[in-house]
């Protein structure tokens, strides 16, 4: 045997066993139906901001929010001018932020080079909260002891075409901006519905410290071809007048100068202001229909005029 | 045969066993098989929407669990049409007329505070009845529905919605969706209020459920509302309950204009 037919032998063979090695991968990958399962998330994600439009406008409202007494005691401490420490600037706002702030998404993949599949996707962050990155690749959670970070700490897999994803190590925050807290041994399980250009993102946030029952958060986007630039963090802190000698500003619970503010604006009840978790079931409605009076016509964040 | 002819054809073989063992079964005994009925919607549901269902409002809850003040429409992008309607509103007069179920049409129902139950009423149509307002919904599969007169609820063509196909006409893994587009419906409002959706209106919806701790579970519906007449953009909201596990909770109640 020559050395050239030799050559072209194991050329030939090295041939066929590539070509097996790809018909065995397309078989197996096939067999396994998980990669046609799957559905595509990276692009921008446009907020449409027609539910639940971030209620933070208000400094005493925790609707919608189930709070155990604890966090209730601890909210109603809440005053926003803690914002003005030079510490506290920067702290921004916990993973559920992304879900229930007025911006829109932006979903970005990394791909593994040799086989194509998601290392992992990246929700793009704000200015005020951390970039959230969800691993694909396997890896467990680190321990309990580990760090936690503003983003936490999340890894996703699939189930069909939906995204599901698993969040700890978040650092203790707030649950709304306006002071309803959250604290570090909170998590956050997030499910990623994709329907055309629709994506409805349910929220399950489990606190054992502040809540009484899981805070569920839903919102939909829409696929948008403007682009969506995900800008800061880092955030640059400044000197706003208030000096560390002047303490934390904060309100004493049953001192709050705001607990009334939207009973008296919309006739909320009180219970439902504070975040009761009764508040949030039909039946809630029908005990308050014999007490309830509709304000006769609305005065105050009522919707902007219509353009045309 | 070559090298590379044999490996191909042990892969097919390999293939065609792991991915279609029946189909590779009815070959073998040379007869075809016999033409199948095509499934049912009920047969080849890929997720149980059936039983009881409680809303848990804890968005827009202004806006749901109390009737809003006259003139709140704050994030719905409504037309200068529809604020004539917003500012008309008169929910005394809507109760005189008869039209006190305008806020439990389909572009609304899901939103409304109350349970739901799902059944299926015939292989091919899902139904969909709410204690709040009674009212009752038909999810149709396959053949568009039979043009009627226009109702609250509308007429709905449903499918379902899998993920992509394995080779060997196998399902995907995982669960799939319910979408459901509802049409000629009478014009509602899509808050009690009288935030109003026109009769040209169209409602896209998709029912995903999530399961949860303890045998728990939740269902997430997804609504969008386009109307040329009343709104500027589609009106997208995401509704969710929570499963219960039955119907002791039940509590049927009349359509209100006023509360």
């Amino acid at each position: 045997m020559g050395s050239h037919t030799l050559l072209g032998h194991v050329v030939a063979l090295r041939t066929v066993a590539t070509r097996t090695a790809l018909v065995v991968a397309l078989c197996w990958s096939a067999a396994s139906g998980t990669a046609l399962a799957q559905s595509e998330l990276v692009g921008s994600w446009a907020a449409r901001n027609t539910e639940d439009i971030s209620r933070d406008s208000y400094p005493v409202d925790y609707i919608g929010i189930p709070l155990n007494n604890e966090g209730r005691t601890r909210a109603l401490t809440y005053n926003e001018s803690q914002l003005s420490m030079i510490e506290r600037q920067c702290e921004g706002w916990p993973p559920f932020y992304f879900v229930q702030g007025p911006f829109g998404l932006k979903i970005w993949s990394e791909t593994e080079p040799i086989k194509g599949g998601t290392i992992s996707f990246t929700i793009g962050g704000w200015e005020d909260r951390a970039p959230i990155t969800i691993w694909m690749d396997g890896r467990p959670h680190p321990s309990k002891y580990a760090p936690h970070m503003r983003g936490g700490f999340t890894t996703g897999r699939w189930e069909g075409t939906t995204l599901v994803a698993s969040t700890t190590h978040i650092k203790a925050g707030f649950m709304r901006k306006n002071g309803p807290p959250s604290s570090d041994q909170a998590t956050m399980t997030t499910r990623f519905y994709r329907h055309g250009d629709i994506l409805t993102v349910l929220a399950v946030v489990d606190d054992p410290i502040y809540l009484a029952e899981p805070q569920i958060i839903s919102k939909s986007f829409q696929l948008t071809s403007a682009p969506i630039s995900p800008i800061g963090p880092p955030c640059v802190s400044g000197f706003e007048g208030r000096k560390a000698s002047e303490g934390v500003p904060h309100y004493t619970p049953e001192k709050n100068p705001f607990v009334d503010e939207l009973t008296k604006l919309f006739r909320v009840p009180k219970d439902a202001v504070l975040g009761e978790p009764e508040t949030m079931y039909p039946e809630y409605r029908k005990k308050i229909k014999a007490s309830y009076v509709r304000p006769e016509a609305c005065k105050s964040d009522c919707g902007a005029a219509p353009a045309r | 045969m070559s090298t590379y002819g044999r490996s191909i054809a042990v892969l097919a073989v390999a293939a065609a066993a792991l991915t279609g063992p029946a189909r590779l079964n009815g070959q073998n005994r040379g007869a075809p098989p016999p033409a199948a009925a095509p499934p049912t919607a009920r047969a080849s549901a890929p997720i149980d929407l059936t039983g009881y269902w409680v809303a848990y409002v804890n968005e827009d809850w202004r806006y749901r669990m109390i009737t809003p003040p006259k003139g709140d429409f704050r994030g719905v992008p409504i037309t200068r049409e529809a604020l004539k309607v917003v500012n008309a509103w008169d929910p005394a007069a809507d109760e005189a007329a008869g039209n006190q179920c305008k806020s439990y049409g389909a572009g609304a129902i899901m939103r409304v505070p109350g349970r739901i139950h799902i059944t299926w009423q015939d292989d091919n149509t899902m139904r969909l009845d709410t204690d709040a307002g009674t009212q009752t919904r038909l999810f149709k599969f396959g053949a568009a529905p039979a043009p009627a007169a226009r109702s609250w609820q509308g007429d709905s063509a449903a499918r379902w919605e899998r993920p992509g196909p394995a080779p060997g006409g196998n399902a995907g893994a995982g669960p799939g969706s319910l979408a459901v587009v509802t049409t000629h419906m009478r014009a509602g409002y899509l808050r009690k209020n009288g935030v109003p959706y026109s009769e040209n209106a169209t409602v896209t919806e998709y029912f995903d459920v999530a399961p949860q701790p303890a045998n728990g579970q939740l269902l997430v519906v997804t609504t969008v509302v386009d109307d040329p007449i009343y709104l500027l953009q589609p009106f997208i909201v995401s509704s969710h309950f929570k499963k219960e596990a039955d119907g002791s909770k039940w509590d049927p109640t009349p359509c209100s204009a006023t509360w």
